[in-house]
């Protein structure tokens, strides 16, 4: 008799494709969360730093005497004194060749290159009376002219920030590929058109908190940290405190939200940790609202110039762009800050079928805060500006963009395909996902309507954009350039004397649902109940060394080295089964945390009772046998550098243009990440990254002046999205496995955020058009929307 | 050195007594000098609503309000209010919903939204949106929270 063929999608226990409730959310609900901020210490420090008011400024002299002597300081500390303590970082991978960044230290020293970099620390027994002896802190500046607008920082006559590389060029990249002068020349119709797209940044509600604690008796530094990769920290930590991992140690405890903004290294958090080795005590930093504006991570600030060649009958034939971005005055460290531009220019144009292609990519230098990965990186821009075009070139012919996008989406059957910039697409579905798209909105009917309250002065638009999504990275991604960031992830599971068991997994929680995800997997491959695995994550001391959670690749490279794990545990839980039931193993199965005879189901014994046996009284077995209760298992996506996943989405809009006002009626989504593991917490990070994505298309500018000041550094100034002004978003999901891994999952986090702008944008200009007039700048403001129609100065 | 003022209040039905700075505001009182870390700092300048509490039954942000203009009030945070099941319909019905993700926007909400259904029992999802628009949520995009408060409100 032998066990039918096992699979942990169709048993009757299965959790995998069940949308339950995440386990660790009823503590946030009840206000028991612990964020780093709301972790207590013994002897607690307090620091608090001074940050340059100044774009571009030398140095010329500190004045600290009064700092120093003022109540409950403890220690005031500038860049040369930390330099003492912390290796210099740069933010370069070889895998960018010629990409160009000088040394960042924790502190300024001699001179500051952008408004808000940190200069002084002053350390406290309280945050107020660190920020009170910042107040007495003397700097005598000499400020330098400021490289502010992208557009003329490679010009001669533009000041140099970094005088050793003699120009403000960070990086550049060509792409070429077939043959696009002649695809140009041949053409029915030429596009051409310009976009820019201005700087935001991640504004998690819980800003950047840290406390580091070192103990000088050990020499062990502990960080209690709000980010998303614990793993690289320790590593960053280590090398550059000098240390050795085994020295250090990370916990991320609940974190409130990062979105790729808590994966960079900062200045002023490595400052924290120096400062804590330097006074062996706790100290903590906690970034507050004014100060994230001016060092989180920014994201996006791209000029693209755009060219599209179009056939009589609508047929896409080549692409040719530049795209112009502005990154700061460093590359961030250690991804660096050419991924962005690099995946602008790499993913334009990726749904669809031309074969000609030619991209130009300048990543520059400028007197502002650092520009680096944030959700969805290059994305939105790749997304906007394909889509954008693709709209216009739908015009040009006369087609309705739906069927332009019918004609031109790459088909079902041409993959495995080799985009023109060198992805490969395992398999895509942008027919079924545009089919079904048109079918939820009853795009004929909104078409009429659009057509109908046009005569009433009533201006609606419909939008579209189709996206690719990058998820699922291997070493590709930054391992092969040099970088220490894990590509694998690894799984500790345990079963434990009750019968439960704990997973100890490396991808990280920051609200997406990893850990239930993970538990779903684990459960379902065990055939245990949900409520008897308990996920724990975040701690380097204590789960598996792994890349942990960006780049959407938690649910399917963490869930697939849950699943190897949560096999070998299975198949050492019924070796040990076996032997007390002296059965085949292969006549035995797990379900709902009994063994049972696989055929019949019939109950032989309870997990916990086989546990009892393993661990109390194993001079029951024979003398040979030893039951292996804990496993672990790596597991690092190969095949293929990275998992496509596609969708496409839409935004239906009124543009009222006496004012400039836009209203969103509703949004669709429908998304391709192969096998869906929970569908609400899927639908919930479509939909949470949806309005991210229009919050950059309506909203959210870090707004700079011609001095490099940020003018709306403050949450009244600067716009996020709220709830009055949101849609109802529908989501619907095609599934593509990937047959790359078991478990079939691809990554869903940037989804949303890829192609919401873009679906925004396309749907405020389609609703423009009667009047002939475009907007080519998101967010798209009210000004700019009066502006595009002629009733205000751009 | 700002002296200190001696304050006296009732914070989640427990009589308590504590010498404060002026400068102190209710918010930082509460969760550094009691220990109530529920009530969270988004922004600190009234804007993002993760601060939300109830002073004598108003919901204020404890961001705005110094800890000395609590003196002899009564004040309710999310851990007050969770115990004594105030929040129970609502927090089951965001639980069911996943109208939450990293929850640090989650107590202020929680309670910006029982103050609605307080008013008005059966609000529209237009009334629920306009109500909670003073809570900022990065990560849910609001649409499960507007379902969560519907689903709430709906419940006997």
């Amino acid at each position: 008799m032998t066990a039918p063929p096992f699979s942990p999608f169709d048993r009757p226990n299965s959790y995998i494709g069940r949308s339950v409730p995440r386990p660790n959310a009823r503590r946030l609900l009840a206000g028991r969360g612990q964020f780093t901020d709301d972790v207590q210490f013994a002897r607690l420090t307090h620091v608090a730093f001074l940050r340059s008011p100044h774009a571009h400024a030398r140095i010329r002299g500190l004045d600290l005497n009064a700092a120093k002597a003022a109540p409950g300081v403890i220690v005031i500390a500038t860049g040369a004194d930390l330099a003492r303590l912390c290796r210099p970082w740069v933010g370069t991978l070889t895998h960018f060749a010629g990409l160009k960044s000088p040394p960042q230290y924790p502190l300024a020293i001699d001179r500051v290159v952008w408004r808000g970099e940190p200069v002084v620390a002053a350390v406290a027994a309280t945050r107020a009376l660190a920020e009170d002896a910042l107040e007495l802190v003397v700097v005598d500046w000499e400020e330098l002219p400021a490289v502010a607008d992208m557009e003329t920082a490679l010009d001669p006559a533009t000041s140099v920030i970094h005088p050793e590389f003699g120009d403000n060029k960070a990086f550049s990249l060509h792409l070429e590929s077939g043959a696009v002068d002649q695809a140009f020349a041949a053409a029915h119709q030429v596009i051409e058109a310009e976009w820019h797209f201005g700087r935001h940044t991640a504004v998690s509600l819980e800003p950047r908190t840290m406390v580091a604690q070192f103990d000088p008796s050990e020499q062990r530094l502990t960080v209690f940290q709000s980010t998303q990769t614990p793993y690289q920290m320790q590593d960053v930590y280590a090398r550059h405190l000098g240390l050795s991992d085994a020295q250090v140690r990370v916990v991320a405890k609940d974190v409130g939200g990062s979105f790729g903004m808590k994966l960079h290294v900062y200045g002023d958090e490595m400052a924290t940790a120096a400062l804590s080795m330097m006074l062996g005590r706790p100290v903590k930093f906690v970034a507050d609202r004014l100060e994230s504006f001016v060092s989180d991570i920014h994201a996006r600030d791209h000029r693209v110039k755009a060219r599209v060649a179009v056939t009589a009958d609508g047929e896409i034939t080549a692409f040719a762009v530049d795209d112009l971005t502005g990154i700061g005055p460093f590359s961030a460290y250690p991804r660096t800050s050419a991924v962005e531009g690099n995946q602008v220019i790499r993913l334009i144009g990726g749904p669809y079928r031309h074969r000609h292609y030619r991209a130009d990519l300048k990543v520059v230098f400028q007197n502002k805060n650092i520009m680096s990965q944030y959700r969805a990186v290059g994305h939105p821009i790749a997304c906007a500006v394909t889509e954008a075009m693709v709209d216009l070139a739908a015009a040009s012919v006369g087609l309705d963009p739906v069927e332009l996008r019918r004609r031109n989406m790459l088909t079902d059957d041409m993959y495995p395909y080799t985009s023109p910039t060198g992805f490969v697409f395992e398999r895509l579905s942008h027919h079924q996902c545009l089919d079904r798209l048109v079918g939820h909105m009853d795009y004929e009917s909104l078409r009429a309507e659009q057509e109908r309250l046009r005569r009433h002065g009533v201006f609606r638009g419909i939008g579209i954009a189709a996206y690719i999504e990058i998820t699922n990275p291997g070493p590709a991604f930054y391992g092969v350039g040099g970088a220490r960031i894990s590509a694998q992830d690894g799984c500790i599971l345990k079963l434990e004397p009750s019968g439960q068991v704990r997973c100890l997994v490396s991808v990280t929680e920051q609200g997406q649902g990893t850990e239930t995800a993970m538990a779903q997997v684990a459960a379902s491959v065990l055939g245990i109940p949900l409520d008897a695995v308990r996920v724990v994550t975040g701690d380097t001391e204590v789960t598996p060394h792994g890349g942990a959670t960006w780049a959407s690749r938690g649910a399917g490279i963490g869930g697939e080295t849950v699943l190897r794990a949560a096999r070998a545990l299975r198949d050492n839980i019924l070796a040990l089964a076996g032997t007390i039931l002296q059965a085949h193993a292969d006549t035995l199965d797990i379900r709902d945390g009994l063994i049972v005879d696989a055929d019949g189901g019939r109950e032989r014994m309870a997990l916990a009772e086989l546990a009892r046996i393993a661990f109390f009284r194993p001079d029951t077995l024979p003398p040979d046998f030893q039951p292996e209760m804990t496993v672990a298992r790596h597991h690092v996506p190969r095949g293929q550098p990275f998992a496509f996943t596609n969708g496409i989405q839409a935004a239906h809009v009124e543009v009222e243009i006496e004012t400039g006002f836009i209203k969103l009626l509703k949004h669709w989504v429908v998304d391709d990440c192969g096998r869906v593991i929970n569908p609400q917490l899927v639908d919930e990070q479509i939909r949470g990254g949806v309005v991210q994505g229009i919050g950059a298309a309506l909203f959210e500018e870090c707004i700079y002046g011609a001095d490099g000041q940020m003018q709306n550094g403050t949450l009244a100034d600067y716009l996020v999205p709220m709830a009055g002004e949101m849609p109802d978003i529908v989501v619907d999901h095609v599934s593509t496995p990937t047959v790359y891994s078991e478990l079939g999952a691809k990554g869903v986090g940037e989804a949303g955020t890829a192609a919401s702008a873009a679906a925004v944008l396309n749907a405020v200009n389609d609703a423009l058009r009667p009047l002939g007039a475009r907007v080519t700048t998101i967010p798209l403001t009210p000004d700019r929307v009066l502006a595009a129609l002629g009733k205000l100065d751009a | 050195m700002p002296g200190t003022i001696p304050i006296a209040l009732t914070v989640n039905g427990a009589p308590v007594s504590r010498a404060v700075e002026p400068r102190l505001n209710l918010v930082d009182f509460l969760r550094i000098d009691l220990g109530l870390t529920g009530t969270h700092v988004g922004c600190e300048h009234g804007v993002c609503g993760a601060c939300t509490l109830l002073l004598d039954g108003d919901m204020v942000r404890g961001c705005l309000v110094l800890a000395v203009q609590a003196d002899g009030a009564v004040v309710e945070t999310i851990e007050g209010l969770s115990e004594r099941g105030a929040l129970r319909r609502l927090q089951d019905a965001f639980l069911a919903r996943n109208a939450l993700q990293c929850g640090f926007c989650t107590p202020g909400m929680l309670i910006a939204a029982a103050a609605l259904l307080a008013q008005d029992p059966a609000p529209s999802r237009d009334a629920i949106r306009a109500h909670l628009s003073g809570n900022y949520c990065r990560c849910t995009g609001y649409h499960a929270i507007i379902d969560a408060v519907e689903a709430a409100a709906a419940k006997p």
